[in-house]
């Protein structure tokens, strides 16, 4: 990876060009018509993560669009990194909101496929999927290093303008646990391939199989290809591991952390304190360049996790050459 | 007012029900003399439009009696009869029919007395579903 | 072939009921596979018309019919085409293809759907129908051995899986959906050719899928004037 080809003036680029260890939090858009609810969230996570996933209509929920609340994160001093979906958006849409973005001083944008509309709350609507999240990808990448639309065009104002591409820090997501296994590794590869720069992974509870999923990793040199932030989430209770083993397909559990967060006392502080574990084993782990906690609902839980953790004071990226 | 005696059409099969029935004339066991016994190789020769067609043509019950699960003389004629009836009580009751009106039994050849008391029964609850239907229509 | 289903008989009962005259017209080919529409099922429903009606004391005759495909002119005999001109209405229990012929061919007659078509599908036994084709127009099948993406992946993922597969199903209906992509990396194992999915695949040129427009082809070299 070249670490001194700078694509953009995100902060979370510079951190990870930097060396340092990443540390990315989320941030879920409100119901309702108010800004003022995403700059409260806005507020907890400042200054504790480098930069926050703002979700896209997550679980396919209709929430504030991602685009919308990740310039309202901006203003509040907050670093996003934009999640966009293919469920929802043809290729059209999104190459515009993706211009309209970046022309906000958006950087981070992250692709996904998307829950099944089935899950949410506009069950009878049309699924879109004009593109998938590896096509994506390769159509963001497309954009920003050859200013070029999918379609080919030219990506500036007027025939005789410059190229206007927008700048993009390209995130994808990956998936050490779900099934098929043994093609989890390829499919890395393939977003890779694509251009990705980063990935979050999603939540690890496993941390055998994550383990033996970092070896294969680094047994292809892909770790030295993308940057890969290590998905955390502390379980507040027993009752929501279990749950999440039984109905959520693509996460993982080993039976020592159920067993844990049953004995526990106080189960909440034990989810916290497994986390921090993960992290500090995260920090050393070779291939691992940051880690992306997903406190689901408990933003205001973030900085002191981050504290504990040893990831405060964030490192400061001042002095990394812009784009 | 003289209670109307209800139109049976009872299918039967050969080897088991329809011997029984005849057992049952030949033993003197009584059983309603408007049940009209219609004799087929097998139980698994009827199907649903024939047994729908029994409604259609105004028949107020339908029994279809055939041999016990295992003792087909045609092996599964019974099982495949018995799903069909099934489906049959469905159709019936989605164009609001009652699907009681249509039953299956098992009739061993021997069980004389049992077809008797089958039939017996049987006519009995299609009276009773039948008065049930007159009151509601004079309510 | 066309895989359909009955709609609810209420709902079909409540669109006839007030004609004096329907002819229910049964298709001899794919309804007839999926046991929905054939001359089985046209028996069938057309005693339950008529048990319905009399207990509502409804007048309603029906005659039924069932020819070999209502989606081509030639089936439709002298016949067919005299009882379709002397009733109220035509209920058909063909597919969406067959009904639209049929209004087609014959355009002051009021034409009646009796079933709900689904799918493109294959009879995996008797009483299991599976949609496998989606109909896009540039057949992509070579690239994934034979099991199609666009029609069997809840999310037409041409690069795909997502993390919603468990145990070979799909998340979104675990007792009844396969994951198109566990069996298509099954097969691309089976057969030794897991290294072409490393390719990506590009967008889907989706113009030749119904999103260009309703298709049509002609055919200059078989067709006489």
């Amino acid at each position: 990876m070249a670490r001194n080809d700078i694509k953009t003036d995100s902060r979370l680029e510079g951190v990870l060009k930097k060396g340092e260890f990443a540390f990315t939090g989320e941030l879920g858009p409100p119901k309702g018509a108010d800004r003022s609810r995403v700059e409260e969230k806005a507020r907890y996570l400042k200054g504790s993560v480098d930069a926050a996933n703002i979700t896209d209509n997550q679980t396919a929920i209709v929430r504030m669009s991602s685009f919308a609340a990740s310039a309202i994160a901006m203003d509040c001093g907050l670093e996003p990194v934009m999640q966009i979906t293919t469920r929802d958006r043809n290729r059209l849409a999104i190459q515009s909101d993706v211009i309209g973005a970046s022309a906000m001083g958006i950087r981070n944008m992250l692709c996904l496929s998307g829950d099944h509309q089935s899950f949410g709350n506009h069950q009878t609507a049309k699924n879109v999927h004009d593109i998938d999240s590896v096509q994506l990808v390769a159509m963001l990448k497309k954009m920003r290093d050859e200013g070029k639309f999918e379609c080919g065009d030219e990506i500036k104002n007027f025939k005789k303008a410059d190229l206007a591409p927008p700048k993009i820090f390209i995130g994808a997501a990956a998936n050490p646990f779900a099934e098929p296994l043994d093609f989890r590794v390829i499919r890395l590869e393939k977003k890779i391939n694509a251009g990705a720069d980063f990935i979050q992974t999603q939540v690890i509870y496993d941390m055998e199989r994550f383990r033996k999923w970092m070896d294969e990793v680094r047994e292809k040199g892909l770790h030295e290809k993308v940057y890969i932030l290590a998905g955390i989430t502390p379980l507040k209770s027993a009752r929501m591991a279990k749950y999440m083993k039984e109905n959520v397909s693509g996460i993982s559990f080993t039976d020592d952390i159920i067993k844990r967060m049953e004995q526990a006392e106080d189960q909440k502080t034990e989810g916290i304190q497994i986390a921090l574990e993960q992290i500090e084993e995260m920090k050393k782990m070779e291939g691992v360049h940051g880690v992306h906690l997903m406190a689901i609902g408990a933003e205001k839980s973030v900085p002191s996790i981050a504290e504990k953790a040893g990831l405060l004071p964030r490192p400061e990226v001042g002095d990394v050459v812009t784009a | 007012m003289k209670e109307k005696e209800p139109k049976i059409i009872a299918f039967c099969c050969h080897y088991c029900a329809f011997t029984a029935a005849d057992l049952a004339g030949t033993m003197r066991q009584q059983y309603p003399t408007n049940i009209h016994i219609v004799r087929l190789p097998c139980t698994g020769k009827v199907d649903v439009n024939m047994l729908l067609q029994a409604f259609v043509d105004e028949a107020d019950g339908v029994m279809v009696a055939g041999c016990e699960v295992g003792s087909c003389h045609f092996l599964e004629g019974n099982i495949r009869a018995k799903k069909r009836v099934e489906f049959a009580k469905k159709k019936l009751e989605e164009a609001g029919i009652n699907p009681d009106k249509l039953d299956m039994y098992h009739i061993a050849a021997s069980e004389g007395p049992l077809f008797a008391k089958t039939a017996r029964e049987f006519t009995d609850k299609i009276k009773s579903i039948l008065e049930e239907e007159q009151k509601t229509a004079e309510a | 072939m066309i895989v359909a289903e009955q709609k609810p008989f209420e709902e079909i009962f409540e669109a006839v009921k007030d004609y004096d005259k329907i002819l229910l017209l049964g298709c001899g080919t794919c309804v007839t596979v999926c046991m929905t529409g054939g001359e089985k099922e046209v028996g069938i429903l057309s005693k339950q018309l008529r048990l319905a009606a009399k207990k509502e004391n409804k007048n309603l005759e029906v005659l039924e019919r069932t020819i070999t495909r209502q989606c081509d002119e030639e089936f439709f005999d002298e016949d067919t085409a005299v009882k379709i001109k002397e009733v109220d209405a035509v209920l058909s229990v063909g597919c969406g293809v067959g009904i639209q012929h049929i209004a087609y061919l014959f355009p002051d007659v009021v034409v009646r759907s009796g079933v709900n078509t689904k799918f493109f599908g294959a009879n995996m036994q008797q009483g299991i129908w599976s949609e496998r084709c989606a109909g896009c127009g540039e057949c992509v099948l070579d690239k994934y051995e034979g099991i199609c993406p666009i029609a069997r992946c809840s999310k037409g993922l041409m690069n795909g899986p997502c993390g919603g597969s468990s145990e070979g199903m799909c998340e979104v209906d675990p007792e009844n959906i396969e994951c198109g992509w566990q069996q298509i990396y099954d097969r691309m194992k089976r057969l030794n050719k897991l290294d072409k999915l490393l390719e990506n695949q590009p967008p889907k040129d989706w113009s030749t899928h119904r999103d260009g427009g309703p298709r049509k082809i002609v055919r200059e070299d078989m067709m006489f004037d």
